[in-house]
């Protein structure tokens, strides 16, 4: 079974975003970039089917150069290969254009699944998933929460609001992971040693025509200070006097 | 990938991006299976256990041994990052991983038998197994050339007799490398193994550092043991000695872990907590402090990562280990004191990591060779004049 995964390297969510002079995009240059968390579930989930049902799992990243670390903790968790679109201006692109140039890329392979995650820590658009079972004409099942293979049946289960829904398609699909799907593993150090033989390949483009575009980015506003009412049972009484009575909430 | 601690002089561009990956992988286990336990285990004075398997899955213990040694065969540099990480979680936890890679894997692959190798490797990188190390005894600390333990050859093995005390993991450990003089003085090393009749281990209690590892006494009376339990390739105190290089390598990278949590928790603090009319972290007072520990951890990491390139290239030498472990451990404790005082009374609570740092790095301080002896080596080296005796 030959799984793509779908990888993007992301400012750690611990990270204090900066955003840049143009007032445009986030400011990398002194943050730390990381596996999106999303896509690390997606990376595990194809190491757990690939020790059932064997097979070879490619990660898949379009991004600058740097993205390259991104793949390589990918490898050394265990993936077998890697390919890097290679885009200086990706942080400029819309998700249609992210989605049809990894569509390019994955089209050229064979695979039987492709494994996203459900979105991407930094820009929260939650689109390129859903791009790419379009441009493929694949069933797609969205935030999974967990995941059964038998033959090419998938059958996932994703969260509703109050419940939970089990879906089922045919490979080849799409699926995108939520949280709880697993729980990634670390690299270990033997993976870690490996991964420095594994082979990146890089593809080189040129931007398609971009629709969406970003015009500003703000700040959210500052929360306003806390107040602590007390210590322990004690404070109970005060505090469900200031919700009930300023916060209004109960 | 950054390096992940204050990175003032761009110390990221010296480690590769493997070495990198190595840290994270250490901090994320750290800062995920570690730190939230350690709290309660500081307090019970008792180690976790169950995060040994964790550890050797990971591929930590003894992991810039030669791959046929059953380890990953990092550079001595990424060691030096995990052993940086553990100790930002705790002394214990990186005295843990020096013990079991430094003090009995290496001894074992590098004068063991192919037996004992194949034996005992495998379960100990793997965290199946722990080991200990008995060098020091109650009378014989600085001077373990004055031990008075003994092994007794018989017609097919050999009796030990004695006692050890100050010994990491003892308690817990399925294996203890114990060093004994036989009849002729020489030290030599014997593989004792948990369970053999006249051998026990009991806890030391009331310790007020390193509380969360298992320090014991290990008891010899009338030890039987096989041949094939004595390491057969060293003879003499070089045999410990060696060892206690490569233990003293590991904690010269673990206490700037623990100086970098007591710095990274001090700068933290003083942003946040205003006294008069602003955060304390404006005062002069307060910022010359952070700028002294900022200083001394720079220096400590460059000095590291310097020592570790050398023994990469094999050309380390244990004055070079010693001076590393005297200044950072010195610097390391001198930084916690520091974090403490900007703390104020908080920074008495275990709530916050410092006091305990504070109170591990005293053993730190003085295991694996004083720092008055380890002024004395270095002395020895560049005077020519032995001091120690
Ligand atoms: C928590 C903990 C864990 C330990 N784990 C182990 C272990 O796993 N295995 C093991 O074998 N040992 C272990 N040790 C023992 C440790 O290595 C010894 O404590 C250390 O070598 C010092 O010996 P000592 O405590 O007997 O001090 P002493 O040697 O009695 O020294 C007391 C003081 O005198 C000073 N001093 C001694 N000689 C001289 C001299 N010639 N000139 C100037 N000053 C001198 C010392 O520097 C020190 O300040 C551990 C100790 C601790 C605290």
């Amino acid at each position: 079974m030959n799984i793509i995964v779908l990888v993007k390297q992301v400012p750690d969510t611990e990270a204090k975003i900066r955003i840049s002079d143009d007032g445009k995009h986030i400011d990398e240059s002194s943050i730390k970039l990381v596996v999106n968390p999303y896509d690390e579930y997606a990376i595990e989930a194809a190491l757990q089917l690939k020790e059932t049902h064997g097979g070879e799992i490619t990660l898949v990243s379009l991004g600058p150069a740097g993205a390259v670390t991104a793949l390589r903790t990918g490898l050394a968790m265990g993936a077998d290969k890697a390919v890097l679109i290679k885009a200086d201006d990706s942080r400029f692109m819309d998700s249609q254009t992210v989605a049809n140039h990894l569509s390019k890329v994955i089209k050229e392979r064979e695979f039987d699944l492709i494994l996203g995650g459900k979105k991407a820590v930094d820009t929260d658009a939650q689109q390129v998933g859903s791009l790419i079972a379009m441009d493929l004409n694949l069933p797609i099942i969205t935030a999974i929460v967990e995941l059964d293979l038998n033959g090419n049946q998938v059958s996932a289960v994703r969260e509703v609001e109050g419940g939970a829904e089990t879906v089922t398609c045919q490979l080849p699909a799409v699926l995108t992971c939520e949280k709880g799907l697993n729980e990634p593993r670390y690299p270990n150090l033997r993976g870690i040693m490996m991964a420095k033989k594994k082979t990146i390949e890089e593809k080189e483009i040129s931007d398609g025509g971009i629709a969406v575009e970003i015009v500003s980015m703000e700040y959210p506003p500052q929360k306003a200070e806390g107040q602590i009412v007390g210590e322990g049972p004690d404070a109970v009484p005060e505090l469900v006097r200031l919700l009930r009575e300023e916060a209004k909430v109960i | 990938m950054r390096y992940i601690g204050p990175d003032f002089y761009n110390i990221t561009d010296l480690l590769t991006e493997e070495e990198l990956l190595i840290q994270q992988t250490a901090y994320d286990f750290v800062q995920e299976k570690f730190t939230p336990l350690i709290r309660e285990h500081h307090r019970q004075g008792t180690f976790p256990v169950e995060l040994v398997p964790q550890m050797g899955q990971l591929g930590f213990f003894g992991a810039s041994l030669p791959e046929a040694a059953g380890a990953a065969a990092i550079s001595n540099v990424a060691y030096g990052l995990i052993m940086h990480e553990l100790e930002r979680g705790d002394s214990g936890l990186r005295s843990f991983a020096s013990v079991q890679g430094g003090l009995v894997m290496y001894p074992i692959w590098k004068y063991g038998s192919d037996e004992q190798k194949q034996q005992w490797l495998p379960k100990l990188s793997s965290g199946k197994v722990i080991g200990c190390f008995g060098l020091t005894e109650p009378d014989f600390g600085s001077n373990p050339a004055g031990m008075i333990t003994r092994a007794q050859r018989t017609s097919d093995g050999w009796v030990l007799n004695g006692a050890k005390m100050w010994i990491t993991n003892g308690t817990l450990a399925d294996v203890a490398l114990i060093w004994a003089k036989d009849e002729d003085d020489v030290v030599r090393g014997f593989l004792v193994e948990k369970g053999t009749a006249g051998f026990s281990a009991p806890e030391m209690r009331g310790k007020l550092s390193l509380r969360a590892s298992v320090t014991s006494e290990l008891i010899l009376q009338d030890v039987v043991v096989p041949n094939s339990a004595v390491l057969p390739n060293v003879e003499g105190l070089k045999g410990p000695l060696s060892c206690l290089t490569q233990a003293r390598y590991s904690i010269a990278w673990g206490a700037i872990g623990a100086a970098v949590d007591c710095y990274e928790t001090a700068l933290r603090y003083a942003k946040a907590r205003k006294q008069f009319s602003k955060p304390i972290a404006g005062y002069q007072l307060t910022q010359a402090k952070l700028v002294d520990m900022l200083e001394e951890i720079t220096k400590a990491l460059l000095l590291a990562i310097q020592l570790g390139r050398l023994k990469d290239l094999g050309k380390m030498d244990f004055n070079q280990v010693a001076l590393a472990k005297r200044n950072n451990v010195r610097i390391a404790r001198d930084i916690a004191r520091t974090a403490r005082e900007i703390l104020g009374a908080s920074g008495i609570l275990d709530e916050y990591p410092v006091q305990r740092h504070t109170m591990n790095l005293e053993s730190v301080y003085t295991y694996e060779g004083t720092h008055e002896m380890h002024t004395l080596i270095v002395g020895q080296k560049i005077t020519g004049l032995n001091a120690i005796d």
